[in-house]
């Protein structure tokens, strides 16, 4: 290195530095800013094709005739979602629907927020904060009749948080879906519970027993035939399985959605 | 092409392999190579991060004070990877939600930096830029046979068509657990380095 380069005295260093990083600033600031408007659209999407997936009514969105007439699968699952879907406001602890802006709320920065959000006293599914608030998703049949309520869940599996949503008939039991949407289990093992062989076993089970306990429950070695309430766990996956199952213990539990459920069956809502 | 071109471009590929030779960046190697289309994303990836920040540092080669030299490498990829990274969120998000964390590890990829304090201080533009791409493509060659034998011998599939079908989707094949997990790649890349030496002996090295 030679001697005479301007930018090797200190003034010289200090300025270059500067330079570079305001360069780098403003090419980070124009890629985030400009990119912004795109990247929300796509998560929007991503959360609408759960939900529709949850309820059950993915195929119908992706239904050739409906992308036909949509113009493309993206705006067939907007509009599906549109028609179907009417997303509310809850307040967990009394399970009351609340005034909120439901597409400005966000689980995980409420989540964060201590004024907005709680530790729960029995965290089972290892969340460590719980928001107070949540949005759940009421969906429509074609006769405009509740058909499936989809509440979003989140809970501790083998590496990470899964977030995702379980679909409820509108008797608030039996199951029509269960779906992840964001998990970092292991391929082939724990992130099987994208397999839609196992997603198919789903439908139909049932959350509470006769008691109105929570009796959903994931069984090693497969459940027995005929169980209204179990569902076989992954092989090879045993700590994902048993986050599956203590996730939907603490949603539909006294801390997660229980008092919007029995609120719900009582016939409280609206 | 003249021979020195093509030397900087394909030199990487086997001769003077990032993973292989230099052994570097074998970190993601091992992480994101559990299906092709993932190694493919990262493969491009860092091709161009590493070929745009050998291109940037270049150009200012002359101006960069050696005392700083490392952190002013630093800023110019990492604002790349930034890049890279809302790129693809905007435009492919099924994917960056499965790579996400790793392409803002590319800041770490040892090839980015090496190729930058090695090649791209001392050489001209153009020829740094073509050093980058090389080396991409050397990294991204190792990534897709390692992720080639991990996802049709741990999933059954190849770009995520089946190929085998796997005993939990009602099929034969019984999907190999071990290569579903990322270290199995060391198995893969050893085995690689092992082939490519055999095939060039001058690569090994002395005692």
């Amino acid at each position: 290195m030679s001697n005479t380069k301007k930018t090797e005295t200190v003034a010289g260093t200090l300025i270059f530095v500067l330079i570079i990083c305001l360069v780098c600033a403003a090419l980070v600031s124009v890629a985030a800013v400009g990119l912004k408007p795109l990247q929300t659209a796509n998560k929007l999407l991503d959360k609408q094709t759960k939900i529709l997936e949850a309820s059950n009514l993915l195929a119908v969105a992706l239904k050739p005739e409906n992308i036909k007439v949509a113009g493309s699968e993206d705006k067939s699952i907007v509009s599906t979602y549109e028609k179907y879907v009417v997303a509310k406001m809850i307040d967990l602890d009394s399970g009351a629907i609340i005034e909120g802006d439901v597409n400005a709320f966000d689980e995980r920065s409420a989540a964060r927020d201590v004024t907005q959000s709680i530790k729960p006293k029995n965290d089972m599914a290892g969340i460590n904060r719980r928001a107070n608030s949540a949005v759940v998703y009421l969906v429509k049949n074609e006769q405009g009749q509740l058909n499936t309520i989809v509440l979003p869940i989140l809970g501790m599996g083998l590496w990470d948080l899964m977030y995702g949503f379980v679909g409820l008939e509108a008797d608030l039991n039996t199951v029509s879906s269960v779906v992840y949407s964001e998990l970092k289990e292991t391929p082939g093992l724990g992130a099987e519970v994208l397999n839609p062989r196992w997603k198919a076993l789903w439908p139909g089970k049932k959350m509470f027993n006769e008691q109105g306990d929570i009796a959903i429950k994931i069984v090693k070695g497969g459940a027995k035939k005929g169980d209204i309430h179990g569902v076989d766990a992954l092989s090879g996956a045993t700590l994902t399985s048993n986050g599956v199952e203590h996730t939907l213990h603490f949603w539909l539990g006294d801390e997660g959605y229980g008092p919007f459920i029995s609120k719900f069956k009582d016939g409280g809502l609206d | 092409m003249s021979s020195d071109t093509k030397k900087v471009l394909f030199g990487p590929v086997v001769d003077n392999n990032p993973i292989a030779l230099q052994v570097l960046g074998v970190c993601s190697a091992l992480a994101v190579t559990s299906s092709m289309e993932n190694a493919l994303v990262m493969s491009l990836a860092v091709m161009l991060v590493t070929a745009f920040s050998n291109l940037f540092i270049s150009i200012i080669r002359k101006q960069i004070p050696s005392s700083v030299r490392i952190i002013v490498q630093m800023a110019i990829i990492a604002s790349l990877v930034i890049v890279v990274d809302q790129v693809l969120k905007a435009f492919s998000y099924q994917l960056s939600k499965e790579l996400s964390v790793f392409i803002g590890l590319i800041i770490t990829n040892c090839i980015v930096m090496g190729r930058a304090e090695a090649f791209a201080m001392k050489e001209k533009p153009g020829v740094s830029f073509l050093d980058g791409i090389g080396n991409g493509l050397g990294y991204g060659a190792v990534l897709m046979v390692v992720a080639f034998f991990r996802e049709l011998f741990g999933f059954g599939t190849l770009f995520g068509v089946e190929i085998f079908k796997l005993t939990q989707n009602g099929g034969w094949y019984q999907g190999n657990g071990l290569l579903v997990l990322p270290f199995s790649s060391f198995f893969i890349i050893g085995l690689i380095i092992w082939a490519i030496r055999q095939w060039k002996p001058e690569q090994v090295e002395k005692d």
